[in-house]
């Protein structure tokens, strides 16, 4: 079967599991599938091009999602006035004394050698971080004072909230350029392990630095791309279109904002794939795969393989980080507590892995192919599984553990399907060509 | 100036809590470097495989708790261990003959089985989740204090108490017997003998007639027994949950790399570093230090270097300070 063939093939499913959703379960929430499908998309376009294009394995995919949505916040809520006053300057002299510690200390580590080098790092490494905390617990501790039930952070730059897509891209690629620097010379497992503790790292600063986004507090009501349901119930221009077709209004204006969402992420995901397909099909794509193919003959030939790692590592971090602002002004909040690593990392990987690594249109149709499931094993888990218990006879607890568990059933399938994946297709349901 | 109770300070809140996690972690790593050693890829499913051995332990425990059997002051989950183990060593075996045997027949490269493990991983955390729930489940019985501050006070009359959890003692005591067990095995027996060459040298290993299939089954024999064990204890000490088990990965894996992953004593030595550098960073000093300086000078603040939620990111830090200096881990170990 040629991969065209799989494509449109692949994409008919997708769209008759949608439409089917549409029927069954009302097109509210085939829409909220297709939406949270599309950022799946894009996120697993990006994972595609840095294990698909390059063959480097990061498993800290949701660290950058994280990043991007920190971004919405920094970029789109309006600055607090009150907290900038209170300590801003303070925080921001204290962000640069901690930057220039750590600049300090890559200097001296460059520049001395001998034993003189390990000791003068750590003297640099020890008076900056004092000197960094003696700045820092102040600001800090005046900003969380201003409010801190309602505010008690800085605030962001108060900009239009598309803003923040590309700056949570550049904000994960800032992230993956330092992460390479360091980890990228490691072999593949040790690799894997160092991205999956920066995830971990950045969702515990996210956590625990409130004057930056206010923690686990989590920052409510983000602005919007998109109108609000109660506008347009409240237009009366809307309301005459959507009885003229026949729509409840207040059906009609939440399909009406939802498919407004898929309109604009449709369009990054297409241009993403635009971007990503002339990249696969450039003089720089087929280099990045002879890299991926035999690593010490395009060494020979003369190609920085560690540059070229670099470059496709902070490019498809950069993806994962504009999908993690994309969620997060989808959701309308930042909540760090809900970032884990087996929805946000793993759950990914099984996207690519399954719509086809190596292959653009495959990882994204994988994206949205697997989110649907990952929606929808409940409920289907839960039909199979009163189904099995109607059989059991009444009132056994057996027959209670079983629909009680249901909600369980998603991660087992999810194994399942990337087993046997792996298994029997082993390069997914549209293979690289 | 009270060095006396500032050392007693630092041993309840530091030093005991930091060897009992310190053992646990251990026992953890000691379990991956055995399957990086000999299987060749770092399993990510093994969180997981010590969650569902604990998980089979506590439903065992349950049982013979409502039959009314006790050890007394020992807490009731040590008789059922060996059936978390068989279960565990069931699951794992099962695992490596439907899924990993395939990859291994094929010679895959270790970053596909790194994935497959990925799939078992979820697998197992589905199974456990199903069978036992997401739940916190506290299963320790029996006396909880070995030593409590109370007694202890009246015994030595300082002013600072010191408590000994039976669990913590049990960790301890539980990890030394099977750590000189596990070494007792790979030094002195024939089957031992031939897991070390078969993991210094394949090939060679191979042709003196070591048959791998036995090399690979009694490694996830033993890797089993020590998931299952490491779990319990760490389910004792503190609680079983699903989720929790899944985070101990990023510590367990830090420990196994910065000893140097395929070193066993590497791994015994990355748990307690990564442990003790967990506990002492995220834990507020003022105590300690208020007794040791004269009183002119105490600390106003809490001296904590970083909050207790950074725990994860302090195991990381090690990890790639060490890869940055050593890229091996402190003990050398493989890198295939």
């Amino acid at each position: 079967m040629s991969n065209a063939l799989r494509i449109s093939l692949l994409s008919a499913l997708i769209a008759a599991l949608l439409v089917g959703t549409g029927f069954v379960q009302g097109w509210n929430t085939a829409l909220l599938i297709l939406n949270m499908g599309l950022v799946s998309a894009i996120m697993s376009l990006g994972v595609n091009l840095q294990w698909g294009l390059a063959g480097l394995f990061n498993v800290g995919v949701m660290g950058f999602v994280a990043l991007g949505g920190l971004a919405v916040v920094l970029v789109a809520v309006s600055p607090v006035g009150e907290a900038w006053s209170a300590g801003g300057p303070r925080m921001m002299l204290a962000m640069v004394l901690g930057a220039a510690t750590v600049a300090g200390a890559i200097l001296v580590q460059k520049r001395l050698t001998g034993p003189l080098r390990f000791w003068a790092t750590l003297a640099v490494i020890v008076v900056g971080f004092i000197v960094y905390r003696m700045a820092f617990y102040p600001a800090r501790d005046a900003i969380e004072a201003v409010s801190p039930a309602a505010t008690g952070f800085l605030g962001g730059l108060g900009l239009p909230v598309i803003l923040a897509w590309p700056v949570g891209g550049l904000l994960a690629a800032g992230a993956a350029w330092i992460i390479g620097k360091t980890a990228l010379g490691l072999r593949s497992d040790y690799l894997a392990i160092a991205t999956l503790g920066i995830a971990e790292i950045i969702i515990a600063i996210l956590k625990n630095e409130d004057w930056l986004a206010r923690g686990v507090k989590n920052v409510n009501g983000l602005p919007r791309p998109v109108p609000y349901e109660i506008d347009l119930q409240n237009d009366p221009g809307f309301v005459d279109s959507a009885t003229s077709m026949g729509f409840d209004v207040i059906t009609a204006s939440t399909l009406y904002v939802k498919a407004g969402y898929a309109l604009l992420f449709a369009a990054v995901l297409i241009l993403l794939l635009v971007l990503a397909q002339l990249a696969l099909n450039s003089p720089w794509g087929r280099m990045m795969r002879a890299i991926r193919d035999n690593e010490t003959a395009a060494e020979a030939m003369g190609k920085d393989v560690t540059r070229r790692h670099l470059q496709v590592f902070i490019l498809g971090s950069a993806i994962c980080g504009i999908a993690g602002a994309m969620m997060t002004t989808l959701d309308g909040q930042l909540t760090p507590g809900t970032y884990q690593p087996l929805r946000f990392t793993f759950l990914i990987w099984v996207m690519v892995i399954v719509g086809g690594s190596g292959n653009n249109y495959g990882a994204a149709l994988g994206g949205i192919l697997i989110w649907w499931l990952w929606v929808e094993v409940e409920p289907i888990g839960f039909w199979l599984l009163s189904n099995i218990a109607a059989v059991l006879p009444d009132g056994s607890a057996f027959a209670e553990h079983l629909i009680d568990s249901a909600a369980h059933m998603r991660l087992l399938t999810m194994g399942l399907i990337l087993l046997l994946v792996l298994r029997f297709s082993p390069r997914g349901l549209v293979p690289e060509q | 100036m009270d060095p006396l109770n500032a050392l007693i300070v630092l041993a309840n809140f530091v030093i005991i809590p930091a060897m009992a996690y310190g053992a646990q972690l251990s026992l953890g790593a000691l379990g991956v470097t055995l399957i990086y050693g000999i299987l060749r890829f770092s399993n990510f499913a093994h969180a997981d495989g010590m969650a569902a051995g604990t998980a089979a332990t506590i439903l065992f425990t349950w049982w013979l708790q409502a039959l009314g059997v006790s050890l007394g002051p020992l807490p009731t989950a040590l008789l059922a261990i060996p059936v978390g183990i068989a279960v565990a060593a069931a699951l794992l075996l099962g695992t490596d003959r439907v899924v990993y045997r395939f990859y291994r027949a094929r010679r895959a490269a270790p970053v596909v089985l790194v994935i497959v493990s990925m799939g078992v991983m979820f697998v197992y955390n589905g199974l456990v989740r199903f069978v036992i729930g997401v739940d916190d489940q506290n299963f320790a019985d029996g006396e909880r204090f070995l030593i409590s501050v109370r007694d202890f006070r009246e015994m030595t009359g300082l002013e600072e108490g010191l408590a000994i959890k039976t669990s913590q003692a049990l960790t301890v005591v539980t990890a030394v017997i099977v750590v000189a067990l596990l070494f007792w095995f790979l030094q002195r027996t024939r089957t031992g003998k031939s897991m070390r060459a078969f993991s210094d040298n394949e090939d060679l290993a191979l042709l003196s007639g070591i048959n791998p299939e036995k090399v690979v089954t009694v490694t996830w024999l033993i890797v089993a027994a020590l998931a299952t064990i490491a779990g319990v204890l760490y389910g004792l000490d503190k609680s079983f949950k699903p989720f929790t088990y899944f985070q101990l990965l990023l510590p367990i894996f830090a420990s196994a790399i910065v000893g140097g992953l395929g070193s066993p004593l590497g791994a015994i030595a990355g748990g307690f570093i990564i442990a003790f550098a967990e506990v002492t960073i995220t834990y507020p000093l003022k105590k300690v230090l208020s007794y040791l300086m004269p009183e002119s000078m105490e600390p106003d603040g809490l001296i904590q270097l970083l909050s207790t939620d950074y725990k994860f990111a302090v195991s990381f830090v090690i990890l790639i300070v060490v890869l940055l200096v050593r890229p091996t881990g402190l003990f050398r170990g493989q890198s295939v």
